[in-house]
């Protein structure tokens, strides 16, 4: 038997509405945030029952949220996602059909690189071709912008990289339409596009960044875990944000001892 | 997912009436219509029905755009519209057991809804400090409070200009001022902007919105304003009447 929902459920429910993805820290502080506020029982460590209460109420209306990590720093996110369409769809009520049609493309573009990426060159250039009314190199800049800040996509020198909200959000999606194309990582076995591979061509194993850091901490010869031929390529450090994560925790659970969480202190804290 | 499909197809066949009488069917079902109507749908239908009403609703609501009857039985309802009040009130209840959200009424005559928290009142959501957008809104909501309900549109832009936020200069955080508030805050029923009549050249005025009404705590505000000009609430005599007689009213 799963247990009542509170207030305290539902407290946190509508905080991750509007903000759609939150970090695990940030969870973390919402999530004893909501349970002081209505005077339910808090347990720090049970904040993945917590979620599975609301999950359980959230289920019939095709909606749940979801754990992922991010490719880029490793951290573990929360959002909530719509399950009824995983399609793209799911993003049509706000964008328009030429605007969708971008985003379709720009994954493609990303999907198909051996980066994770799709420069904004190259998504400029297929802005040109598309079929339901092209838009300008003005607009497609002004598109794009948007969805980085409705955060679906990342961006960084020009560089245009899926973000965890969509990976959490589309994984179905992109698994029935790219198929073969979609490899997942072999260490953490979700979707991997921002990775390093296996060169042995018989292997080819992806894995990503941050699992890769994690993976070969501490040994000095790195070898593929699945073919055991030498990795080649450079180990990356594991990221300081994971630690600086959990500094940005406390302070912001300090500031935000009033009302909800606010999105703004979290998204600041994002970028700084 | 295409045999859902399917299914509520073929049913449509069945039901498919103009949607535009919508009004007439609603009104004139018996009890006993409705009743046949109800057994042409599974239980599993009728689950699904209504979460695709609250995705509805709630996607509106995530721009806080207002939900007319009207769309949602264009859009969602279709040909289940005959067992509207069933959907509905499994609706109401998911928004209130699950979300902590209560759907309101907000005009009766088109039956135009929108969603207000339910999770202790004062706090709400959009009152959240963090929020800019809700600041601006906050304080323009004061003024008009302040002085008695409504205020000229002058004298709301000269307030605001006081705080470096000028409605004729394009502004860091929200870009255009008077767009946002004569637009987007009015399709969001927080502000009311209306011509005041027999007046050359033409001023408008600012009063409340329906939600505004719903979802602020006009005493929460006065003791707002009051702790601004550190003094008792009390002393805004009529103030104090007025919020005393909303908060005793919800």
């Amino acid at each position: 038997m799963s247990r009542p929902m509170g207030d305290s459920h539902r407290r946190f429910l509508q905080s991750m509405m509007s903000n759609g993805i939150i970090g695990a820290s940030q969870a973390k502080a919402l999530h004893k945030h909501c349970c002081e506020t209505h005077g339910a029982h808090y347990a720090h460590d049970r904040l993945d029952e917590f979620i599975d209460v609301i999950n359980t109420q959230l289920q019939p209306m095709f909606m749940n949220i979801r754990k992922g990590m991010s490719e880029e720093d490793g951290l573990q996110y929360y959002a909530l996602v719509n399950m009824a369409e995983t399609d793209v769809t799911r993003m049509a009520s706000d964008y328009a059909d030429n605007e969708l049609e971008l985003f379709r493309k720009t994954m493609d573009l990303i999907v198909d690189s051996e980066s994770g990426s799709a420069s904004s060159t190259d998504i400029l250039n297929c802005a040109d071709s598309l079929q339901t009314k092209k838009l300008k190199k003005k607009e497609t800049e002004h598109v794009l912008n948007k969805f980085v800040q409705d955060k679906w996509l990342n961006e960084k020198h020009g560089e245009y990289t899926l973000s965890v909200r969509c990976i959490i959000e589309m994984e179905q999606y992109m698994r029935v339409i790219y198929q073969d194309l979609i490899k997942v990582c072999h260490v953490c076995h979700n979707i991997a596009l921002q990775c390093q591979i296996c060169e042995n061509p018989r292997c080819g194993i992806k894995m990503h960044l941050p699992c890769v850091a994690r993976y070969f901490k501490g040994r000095s010869e790195p070898h593929c875990p699945a073919c055991n031929d030498f990795w080649p390529h450079e180990i990356p450090e594991i990221l300081r944000s994971q630690s600086q994560g959990s500094q940005s925790l406390s302070s912001s659970a300090k500031e935000n001892t009033a009302p909800t969480p606010s999105t703004s202190t979290t998204r600041r804290s994002k970028r700084s | 997912m295409s045999q859902r499909k399917k299914a509520s197809a073929s049913q449509s066949k069945s039901q498919q009436t103009n949607v535009n009488e919508d009004e007439m069917t609603l009104s004139q079902m018996t009890s006993s219509q409705v009743q046949r109507a109800r057994e042409n749908f599974s239980s599993v239908q009728i689950d699904r029905k209504v979460a695709e009403v609250v995705q509805f609703i709630l996607v509106k609501d995530q721009k806080k755009i207002p939900v007319r009857r009207a769309d949602i039985v264009k859009h969602v309802m279709k040909e289940y519209k005959v067992i509207y009040s069933e959907v509905m009130n499994r609706v109401r209840r998911t928004f209130e057991q699950v979300f902590g959200l209560k759907l309101e009424e907000i005009d009766t005559k088109n039956h135009i809804y929108i969603l207000i928290n339910k999770l202790e009142a004062g706090e709400t959501v959009s009152m959240c400090p963090g929020n800019p957008k809700s600041g601006l809104l906050f304080v323009i909501l004061s003024i008009i409070f302040m002085k008695g309900g409504v205020a000229k549109e002058n004298l709301v832009w000269n307030t605001l200009k006081k705080l470096r936020v000028d409605s004729g200069e394009k502004h860091d955080e929200f870009s255009d001022v008077k767009k946002l508030v004569t637009d987007e805050f009015v399709r969001q029923k927080y502000l009311e902007y209306v011509k005041i009549p027999h007046t050359e050249p033409v001023e408008f005025e600012f009063r409340w919105g329906l939600r505004a009404d719903i979802e602020l705590s006009k005493l929460k505000l006065l003791e707002f304003v009051a702790e601004l000009h550190d003094q008792d609430p009390q002393s805004w005599t009529q103030q104090f009447r007025e919020a005393s007689a909303s908060e005793s009213r919800t």
